[in-house]
Order: C-alpha cells, then sequence, then structure tokens
C-alpha cells in the first residue's frame, strides 16, 4: 500500500508543476541566504581570528556556505525539472538524474539541521577556544616589537573598546601579566627594580589597566593604575567601585555575541529546512504522478501521486534487503570458498588420473 | 518663433506621454529619496545635538524634507497629467492649471537646484557651530552632577573614541580647561592646591587628557598625564611622540563627516534636479503637443510641441511687460482708493 496516495488529474499536476515551480525559486533564494550568512559567520570569526586558539567553530560556517551552494544547485534543477514535467517528451531524462537529486536534497535538509544542532552544541568548544585566543592575547599585548603580534595591542584595544569588556574573565587578568613592553621601563628606577624583585617570573606586574578598559559612562575620570590601592586616589573605593571600569570579561562578551550571531541564525535556517522539505516532497508526488499518467500512456488522464511505493516498514525492509545483497555481493561466504576450493583440487586429479591411464587399444 | 519645435503625429505623442509617466514615477521615488536623506541628516545631526551650539544646522535638513515631500506630490500630479493625456475626454479637465503648474515646477526645479547649493555652502556656518558646541561640551566634561549635563562626559568620550578625534582644535584643549570635577580632588593635597593657585580662575588646570584621546595603535601605554613633561616617562619625548594620542582635532573630525555627508547629499540633489527638469521639460512637450493639433477634433491629426512659444528674448520681454502691467495695476488701485474732492 503506498504511502500518502494522491489523485492528480491533468489540471491538478500542472498547478503541482507550477506551485513547485515557484517553490523551487524560494528556496534557491533561501540557498542564497543561507550562503550569505555563512559568508557572514565566517567573516564575523576571521575578524577574532587572533584571539581564538583553534578553528573548530568554523565548521558551523563552512557547513552553511556548502549547504547554501547544494541548495541553490538542486533548487535550480528542480525549477527545470518541473519546466519539463508537462512535456512528456522532455521529462524521461530527469528520471535517472532525479534519484540522484532525492539522495542531495535529503541530505541539505540533514545538513541544515545539523548546522542548527552544532551552533548550539558548540558553545563549549567556542568559550574554550576563546578563554586560551584571549590569555595568549593578553600574554602578547606587550610584544609590540616582535613580528607577527605587533598587533596584537591594537587588536585587544580595539576588542576591549568595541565589546565593552576587560580582560579575559575581568579586569583583575591585567593584574597577573606582565602587558608593558620592557623597551618603555627604566630599569635604573627604584620601582621598577622592586616590582621585578617581588615577582618570582621577574615579570614587572602592576594593578592596572590599559585605558581601552575604561568606562565612558563613568562619572570621573578614568582611573586605570593604583586600582587596589584605595588611598591612592581621593574619594575612591576599590571594592564598591562599579562605573570606572568595565566589569565584564571579553570571553563571555565574545561568546554572548557569537552565541548570540548562531541562536538567531538557528530559526533562520528551520524556516529554510521546511521549505526545502517543501520541495523535496512536491518533487516526489509532481515524479511519481507525472510517471504515472506516463505509464497509462494518457498525458490528460488521471494518476496516482505518492510518496513511498509501499508502507514505510515495507520500504524499510526492502532497503535493508538490498544493502545486504550489496554486501553479501562484495563479500564471499568462507565456508564456500573452502568448499570451491576443495572442488578444484578434485577436479585437478581426475584429470591428473585421466592422463595417466592408458588409452584403450582400438 | 518658438523654441526648439518638434513635430509630433499620434504614435510620437503616446510614446512622449508614457515615457514622461514613467519618468514621473522616477521622480516620485528620487522625491522619496530626498526627504529620506533630509531624515537620516537631521537624525545624524540630532545624534550629536549636544556638541551644537544652536539649531541653525536643522535649517538644510528641515529644507530636505519639505522639498521630499513637494517632490513627491508634483511628481504623482505631473505622473496623473500624463496618464491622462492619452485620453481626450480626460486630458481636458487638466489644460486650463497645466500652464500654472509647469510654472509651479520650474520654481520648485530652481528651489531644488537651491537646496543643493545649500548643502555644499552650509559647511561654513557648521564649521562655527560645531567649534562653539565643542568648546562648551569640553568646559561642561567634568559636570557629571549637574543635571542637564551629566552626559556631557560620555557624549565626548564616545565622540573622541568614535571620530578618533582629541580635544576642539587638537590635544592641548584639554590643558586649558579644568576638566577633572572638584568632587573627585582633594583640596587638602599640596598638589592640587599649588595648580589651583597657580591659576588666575581657581580652575585645576593639567598636561594631561581623558582616556578616549588615547590612540590605541600606539606601540607603548598610553600615556595620559604630565604629557609636556618629557622627565615624568622614560624613553619618551612629547615633541616627537606622534601615535600616543589622537593628533585631529574633533571639530575638523565632526565637520569632514558632515561635510562628506553634506557633498554627497548635494551631489544626489542635483541629479534629482536634472531629473526634474528632464520631467518639466517633457510634460511642457506633452502640453504645446497637445495644445497645437492640426485638427482639435481628430487626436490623428499631427502638432508642433515646443519649449517657449516665442524666443527666449522675446519670452523675457513678455514677461518683464506682464509685470510692469501689474505694477501699474496696482499703483492705479491705490490711486482709486484716495477720496475724490467734490465741489459742492
Amino acid at each position: 500500500m503506498a504511502l500518502l496516495k494522491m489523485k492528480f488529474n491533468q489540471q491538478r499536476r500542472v498547478r503541482l508543476a507550477q506551485g513547485l515551480w515557484l517553490l523551487s525559486w524560494l528556496a534557491l533564494t533561501c540557498g542564497a541566504f543561507v550562503f550569505c550568512l555563512g559568508v557572514y559567520l565566517k567573516t564575523e570569526l576571521l575578524r577574532r581570528d587572533e584571539v581564538m586558539d583553534n578553528g573548530e567553530i568554523h565548521v558551523v560556517p563552512n557547513i552553511l556556505i556548502m549547504v547554501g551552494l547544494a541548495s541553490i544547485g538542486t533548487n535550480w534543477i528542480a525549477s527545470r525539472v518541473c519546466q519539463d514535467s508537462l512535456d512528456t517528451s522532455r521529462f524521461p531524462r530527469w528520471k535517472v538524474l532525479l534519484l540522484a537529486w532525492f539522495v542531495v536534497a535529503a541530505l541539505v535538509c540533514c545538513l541544515l539541521l545539523t548546522v542548527v544542532v552544532l551552533s548550539y552544541a558548540l558553545q563549549g568548544r567556542l568559550e574554550e577556544s576563546l578563554k586560551v585566543g584571549l590569555r595568549n592575547g593578553i600574554r602578547f599585548y606587550k610584544d609590540t616589537d616582535v613580528p607577527g603580534r605587533c598587533f596584537q595591542k591594537e587588536t585587544i584595544d580595539h576588542l576591549q573598546m568595541e565589546f565593552r569588556c576587560c580582560g579575559n574573565n575581568n579586569f583583575k587578568d591585567w593584574f597577573e601579566v606582565q602587558w608593558v613592553s620592557n623597551r618603555y621601563l627604566d630599569f635604573t628606577s627604584q620601582e621598577v627594580k622592586d616590582r621585578i624583585r617581588s615577582n618570582v617570573d621577574n615579570r614587572y606586574l602592576l594593578d592596572g589597566v590599559p585605558f581601552s578598559c575604561c568606562n565612558p559612562a563613568s562619572p570621573r575620570p578614568c582611573l586605570q593604575y593604583h586600582l587596589t590601592d584605595s588611598r591612592a586616589h581621593y574619594n575612591y573605593e576599590y571594592q564598591s567601585e562599579e562605573l570606572n571600569l568595565y566589569s565584564r570579561g571579553c570571553r563571555q562578551a565574545l561568546t554572548d555575541y557569537y552565541m548570540g550571531l548562531m541562536n538567531s541564525t538557528g530559526p533562520g535556517v528551520l524556516s529554510v529546512i521546511l521549505i526545502q522539505m517543501s520541495v523535496l516532497l512536491s518533487m516526489r508526488y509532481l515524479q511519481t504522478a507525472v510517471e504515472g499518467a506516463m505509464a497509462l500512456e494518457d498525458p490528460e488522464g488521471e494518476s496516482e501521486g505518492y510518496l513511498l511505493e509501499k508502507g514505510v516498514k515495507e520500504t524499510y525492509q526492502d532497503v535493508r534487503a538490498k544493502v545486504l545483497n550489496v554486501v553479501k555481493f562484495g563479500q564471499v561466504d568462507p565456508a564456500e570458498e573452502a568448499s570451491g576450493a576443495a572442488e578444484g583440487e578434485k577436479t585437478t586429479d581426475t584429470s591428473t588420473e585421466k592422463a595417466a591411464t592408458p588409452p584403450p587399444a582400438s | 518663433m518658438a523654441l526648439m519645435v518638434v513635430k509630433f503625429d499620434l504614435k510620437k505623442r503616446v510614446k512622449l506621454a508614457q515615457t514622461v509617466w514613467f519618468m514621473y514615477w522616477f521622480a516620485v521615488l528620487a522625491g522619496i529619496l530626498v526627504l529620506s536623506l533630509g531624515l537620516f541628516f537631521k537624525i545624524e545631526l540630532r545624534k550629536r545635538s549636544e556638541l551644537m551650539d544652536n539649531n541653525e544646522s536643522h535649517f538644510l535638513p528641515n529644507v530636505l524634507i519639505i522639498m521630499g515631500l513637494v517632490a513627491c506630490a508634483i511628481n504623482a500630479f505631473g505622473g496623473k497629467v500624463c496618464y491622462d493625456s492619452l485620453d481626450p475626454t480626460k486630458f481636458v479637465k487638466w489644460k486650463p492649471m497645466l500652464k500654472t503648474f509647469l510654472v509651479l515646477c520650474v520654481v520648485f526645479n530652481a528651489l531644488l537646484f537651491a537646496t543643493a547649493l545649500l548643502c555644499f555652502v552650509m559647511r561654513i556656518p557648521l564649521q562655527f557651530t560645531l567649534a562653539e558646541g565643542l568648546k562648551n561640551g569640553m568646559k561642561y566634561y567634568k559636570d557629571t552632577d549637574t543635571p542637564g549635563r551629566c552626559y556631557m562626559k560620555r557624549t565626548l568620550d564616545l565622540m573622541q573614541m568614535e571620530f578618533r578625534c582629541c580635544g576642539n582644535d587638537n590635544y592641548r584643549d584639554w590643558f586649558e580647561i579644568q576638566w577633572v570635577s572638584n568632587r573627585y580632588l582633594d583640596f587638602s593635597a599640596k598638589e592640587v592646591k599649588d595648580r589651583i593657585g597657580s591659576n588666575v580662575d581657581g580652575q585645576y588646570l593639567m598636561d594631561g587628557v581623558p582616556f578616549s584621546c588615547c590612540n590605541p595603535t600606539s606601540p607603548r601605554p598610553c600615556i595620559q598625564q604630565q604629557m609636556t613633561n618629557n622627565s615624568a616617562h622614560y624613553s619618551y619625548d612629547h615633541h616627537t611622540e606622534e601615535l600616543n594620542v589622537w593628533k585631529r582635532g574633533c571639530s575638523d573630525a565632526l565637520l569632514s563627516y558632515y561635510g562628506g555627508i553634506m557633498n554627497t547629499i548635494g551631489a544626489l540633489v542635483l541629479l534629482v534636479t536634472m531629473l526634474e527638469v528632464a520631467v518639466t521639460v517633457g510634460l511642457q512637450y506633452v502640453h504645446s503637443s497637445l495644445s497645437t493639433l492640426a485638427n482639435p477634433e481628430d487626436m490623428e491629426s499631427e502638432s508642433e510641441g515646443y519649449l517657449l512659444e516665442k524666443t527666449v528674448k522675446e519670452t523675457f520681454t513678455d514677461i518683464m511687460t506682464k509685470m510692469k502691467a501689474m505694477g501699474k495695476g496696482a499703483k492705479v488701485e491705490e490711486g482709486a482708493a484716495e477720496p475724490v474732492a467734490t465741489v459742492s
């Protein structure tokens, strides 16, 4: 018994073909949208590449780009099939290609679903990548003379200003690294000597932050140095000061930003999946209806359209049997192989014996 | 002798009317563009209204908005006239007012051209407005407790960060004003007393700038305090130091930004003016070609279209004569109004 069977007359087939043609162009536009979404997301990730430890998260935009292109291709083919579906001379040439088309279209839907799942699932990886990347970025902040790292300071400063954040987890992260280059330290100065000596790694650590941590919303001019010393500044309490610096860490800010981007792409991609599924199902109905009409040798007559020729269970069993058959064909049974070898030996012996026996006297 | 005479048959007239109709609807979109540009410019000025001395600067966006709305109305009306010009019965009702409408179009085109010129000229008053506004803004930077001025610090900081500028003309402008609130100054400290004492107005002046003046491209951590004191910082010379803080003044940065917007708007308005002139000319040809039909009963007969009924010189003389006559008429009326002396 066929699954979700529907009767189609000529008019309904025409209507279906026209509707599917429109739908396939809509889906093609959606494919272009998915592609653009992927490119945008990839660009945004590449912009902050210096503060990311690994590129695992790039799998999401990569799939989006790939799926977008595949979607454009499949939907363009779908629109061509729709145009040819009402012409009995032109439709048969698509018959072989349609099977491959269904596989690709189904794969596109699966990949889109994977993207939605991945965009939520990879949050932990993204956070970890940012954590390590930002830690390194902060560590190399001072290396403005080192080739390959000379723009790290500028990158971090712009990042902190743009995302209104400070440090990795919070502004105290700056207290744990030397962020002033030795080039700008006077090693003859007692204060510098003392700071370096009081540290195991001989680093110049200070309770200060770069200017990019300063919060413009603060009513008082920004305090960047001696942040933990309440006596160093008039009318200042280190524990209760809220607005002087950005309190949020950059890892949190960037994670929120990227997850916000991905979460907002989620519903968009889901709606694209629905459209793509509609194209897939409509195409199946059109294919079966047109093939049915052609089988009846009456293009104007009534035909049946369906999703599956048999029920879900039967189709599954058929597919399973076919797969097993293919596997069997590729793999020879060991017992069979042994008996085959024995038979081969027997044949050889017999022929030898025959050769040894003298021919009968005539 | 008419100016720029063109012969028209029915086919040519229809094609002309259709083309002008299409151009009119395109001009409606151009009107919407002018309106949008006016709104955009007004919003941009509003965003920085705290840094502007007066509301004079809003004159231009207001004019653009009005011109945009008028353009939409005039062009929609013109489009309707062109559409009806293909049907003689419908066109009759528009005929009496067409001359007035064309004069109105010419006046509107002149005003639109003036608006375009205004976009290029208004840069000069904007310069003074910005200079004065920024000077006041910097003066009120410290007043974070004063109602109405409490966001001035934030506004200036964000502006300096966004436009990559410092001070009004340059970073030294900050040395001439007290930008730290008294609330955060310890008046018992000798250093504070000395600074205030050494100043006529009793202001706390220092050779420092707010953090928002710092340039992220500088390889060294930002130096904000004691900027003119080379011995206060290691390996530092304030005369040769290029990258530490932004060199450009905010007056110049904002003027470049708004000037750029105004120049772009000016160029676009000029293009719209050209389109408006084209549709006005087109409508004049439609009007004149329908007015000079060889046989008004027969729409298929040939006709002549022209820009002016007479030459430019003659038209100008006619206008002057009419204006003089109107002037005389007004004088006569004044004389008639005087009481007549009668002999009893």
